[in-house]
């Protein structure tokens, strides 16, 4: 069995791409906080990457991804019409959702994706979602509009000031949590500065925060360990205790130590892939 | 005594016939299997040890019952065709059995020669025996031997039942030995494997050194020739739960899932960079064969010193594994002493004479690492045997004050594993027992919901491929008896 890509589209050149994958078991099945591990060849490693949206009609699952190395490299060659060799999911434990009030929804970098289908899954739940996303400029935004599409608020921050705030996410965040004291709950997904820093933020508002972690995974499917991390002094595993955790619990310390486990090696197999896409250009 | 062998053992038998190995000096620097197998004259010399007995005991000590006796004797016989055709009737999986099951606890340690080993010369070498004839009946067929196509035509001629389909969950041993055992009575099997390769623990866990995957390969693309279809990346609970398998048409469903979760010690440190569980090690060589990193993608820890933490088969594959990826020094670091290590002797052995320390006697206090959290040396208590126990082994207590540091820069932890929760939190009804294994009927695997059975690590803990196997041949049996109303 192998997984067709029906649509891609570049969201920012050589940086961010969207896939629409044909899967329907998958599509059927997943929620709101799900991801998926795909592989991109024979010889690929298994690399999670989270749910941005799915069509459980169409039967289709749309996955965001950040070229950050080897495998995600080698994602980016793969064009409309082309076949995935392994496409599993949904795993991880989907978001917790209910009909609760105020949702803020905070996404940066990639995140932006994930946190859209969480973001989604509020909205449809009758929470009133605001969304907070940031970029280093208005040309790397992701997921605007579509946020726009269910979100009553989309409220912006850019390094440089080009759309929004001109500033962090977090500011914006804060001044909004100052404002509005009826917030039942913060969502944050994106890098790991990023969460550490939106949990740093609402702690002395008391708000609930969830954060979903991008811990290393080899299985996905809780066989492994290898995506372990501390929440509350317990070794939880991301793979089928999370992704989601409670942000004001999760030692974020260890988490960026643990995701640059490998960086030697994963640096070694980028190169050797640059060098062999050079090459190949060079014919 | 009832099962006196048929004419009397000559009076000094040849002794077992030993199989060739690569010398540890040389095995340490590639991947390749450790033993190399029987070759024919081999093979000929050990068959003709077997005394044929009347009322052979080997069998009884067969989880899956082979007739031991019939295939050797037509291995006496030199029919190798009709060796494999009697192996086959019990067996999906000859080729891995040969290598990987504890001959001297089952069929070689009742066979009636190891009763006198100094007169006999010891059991009859079954598994290498075993091993022998799945390869070279492989290899055959493989060439285009008419005898041997012939046996595997008229076992794929069968006509299989599209309307008797049923679901295994789960791709290793015991799936996939439901999976043969109905294929070939004709009954449609569709196997759903959580990962993007077949075999479970046959490809994630055991090491290509020990059993190479294409031999894994080769059962499996036998079953495909019967009819079984393997659908891969579809896991059990998440994307297909057994009501859905059972409202697509599914007439009864197998639960092989494996025992998954890894247990860590809750020592401080565990979570520092170069600890692995062995699941993760062990996954991330096998299944990804890191081992050939870069040409692979999935990359591996590397370090000079590792410690091993466990006695078990899994911690001598773990730590014959970190040799072969360069380790200078590998260390198992064990409670107990050797005597109650749970490893194969064979596994044992083969690790010492490939280089491996034991640290007997050492329980892991702490994980010590940099500043970086980068495992630098592992804290254990040294301590001594006490009474045995409720399972008669003597229980390790510590001697008080005695501790050492052992230097390490990788720990992989093979201390066992809990069940896996994410099949048996999807399926209402399930019942599960005190340690949170599946509850199911030791005569035929059925568990508490009506057509839905289980059987291998999910229901007894961590055991052996072929104790799964055993479980998966119960269950199959009993749910051949419902779909086709006979007795087998």
């Amino acid at each position: 069995m192998s997984y067709r890509i029906l649509e891609k589209k570049v969201l920012i050149p050589g940086q961010t791409t969207l896939l629409v994958i044909d899967a329907p078991h998958v599509a059927k099945h997943a929620k709101p906080g799900n991801f998926v591990i795909l592989r991109t060849s024979e010889k690929g490693e298994r690399i999670p990457l989270t749910i941005a949206d799915c069509d459980p009609q169409a039967g289709t699952v749309t996955i965001v991804f950040l070229v950050v190395g080897k495998s995600t490299a080698e994602l980016n060659t793969f064009e409309e019409g082309m076949s995935l060799p392994d496409f599993c999911g949904p795993l991880g434990k989907p978001t917790h959702i209910e009909k609760q009030g105020t949702v803020i929804c905070v996404g940066g970098g990639t995140g932006v994706a994930a946190m859209h289908h969480i973001a989604k899954g509020h909205a449809a739940a009758g929470n009133r979602v605001v969304a907070v996303i940031g970029a280093r400029n208005k040309d790397l935004l992701l997921f605007c509009s579509e946020l726009g599409n269910f979100c009553p608020e989309v409220l912006v921050a850019t390094d440089d000031g080009s759309q929004g705030h001109k500033g962090f996410v977090t500011e914006v965040l804060k001044q909004r949590l100052e404002e509005d004291k009826d917030v039942s709950e913060v969502v944050a997904i994106g890098p790991v500065p990023m969460m550490e820093a939106v949990a740093k933020v609402t702690r002395p508002f008391g708000v609930k925060t969830t954060v979903s972690l991008n811990s290393i995974m080899v299985d996905g499917i809780g066989m492994c360990g290898a995506c372990r991390c501390s929440v509350g002094g317990q070794t939880r595993f991301a793979c089928v205790d999370g992704p989601e955790f409670d942000g004001h619990q999760v030692d974020f310390g260890e988490l960026r130590l643990r995701l640059s486990q490998f960086r030697p090696q994963e640096q070694e197999s980028m190169k050797l892939f640059q060098e062999k896409c050079q090459c190949a250009e060079g014919k | 005594m009832s099962a006196t062998p048929e004419k009397k053992a000559p009076k000094k038998s040849a002794p077992r016939t030993e199989m060739p190995v690569q010398p540890p000096f040389v095995r340490i620097q590639n991947y390749l299997e450790v033993a190399l197998g029987y070759g024919e004259e081999e093979a000929r010399a050990e068959a003709a040890r077997c005394l044929q007995c009347k009322k052979p005991l080997c069998r009884q000590g067969c989880p899956v019952e082979i007739d031991i006796k019939g295939f050797i004797g037509q291995l006496q016989k030199g029919d190798l065709p009709g060796a494999y055709k009697v192996l086959r009737e019990y067996n999906s999986l000859p080729a891995v059995c040969g290598r990987v099951c504890p001959q001297e606890t089952q069929c070689e340690g009742m066979c009636i020669l190891e009763k006198n080993p100094d007169k006999t010369g010891g059991a009859v070498c079954i598994g290498r025996l075993e091993r022998f004839v799945a390869d070279t009946f492989a290899a055959r067929l493989a060439e285009g031997d008419a005898a041997c196509l012939q046996i595997t035509g008229e076992a794929a001629c069968r006509m299989t039942r599209d309307d008797l389909r049923v679901a295994c969950i789960g791709a290793g041993p015991s799936s996939l030995t439901v999976a043969g055992y109905l294929a070939a009575l004709g009954i449609k099997v569709t196997v759903f494997e959580a990962l993007h390769e077949v075999g479970g623990v046959l490809v994630y866990g055991i090491p290509e050194f020990r059993l190479p995957k294409s031999i894994v390969r080769r059962e499996v693309d036998a079953m495909k020739e019967l009819g079984v279809e393997f659908k891969t990346n579809w896991v059990g609970g998440k994307a297909i739960t057994v009501q859905e398998l059972f409202d697509e048409g599914y007439k009864a469903v197998f639960i092989g899932v494996g025992a998954g979760l890894p247990q860590f010690m809750k020592v401080p440190g565990e979570n520092s960079i170069g600890v692995f569980s062995a699941n993760e090690y062990l996954t991330r060589v096998n299944l990804g064969r890191a081992y050939d990193f870069p040409n692979h993608d999935t990359p591996i820890f590397k370090a000079d010193e590792v410690c091993v933490v466990g006695g078990g088969n899994v911690a001598m594959d773990a730590a014959r594994t970190a040799l072969r990826l360069g380790a200078k020094k590998v260390s198992i670091v064990y409670r107990r002493t050797k005597a109650e290590m749970p490893a194969r002797l064979e596994e044992l052995e083969h690790a010492i004479e490939e280089g491996v320390h034991l640290e007997l006697l050492c329980a892991p206090l702490a994980l010590n690492a940099d500043e970086n959290k980068r495992l630098t040396s592992m804290t254990v208590q040294k301590m001594k045997l006490g009474e045995p126990d409720a399972s008669g082994r003597r229980r390790p207590e510590p001697i008080e004050g005695e501790t050492a540091d052992i230097p390490c820069q990788l720990v992989v932890i093979a201390v066992g594993t809990k069940p896996n929760p994410i099949l048996l939190e999807a399926t209402k009804g399930l019942s599960l027992n005190k340690w949170g294994y599946i509850d199911a009927n030791p005569e035929t695997g059925e568990t508490s919901i009506h057509n839905v059975f289980a059987g291998g690590d999910i229901v007894t803990g961590a055991a052996t491929v072929i104790s799964a196997m055993g479980a998966g041949r119960k269950a199959a049996k009993e749910i051949a008896r419902r779909l086709l109303g006979t007795e087998l």
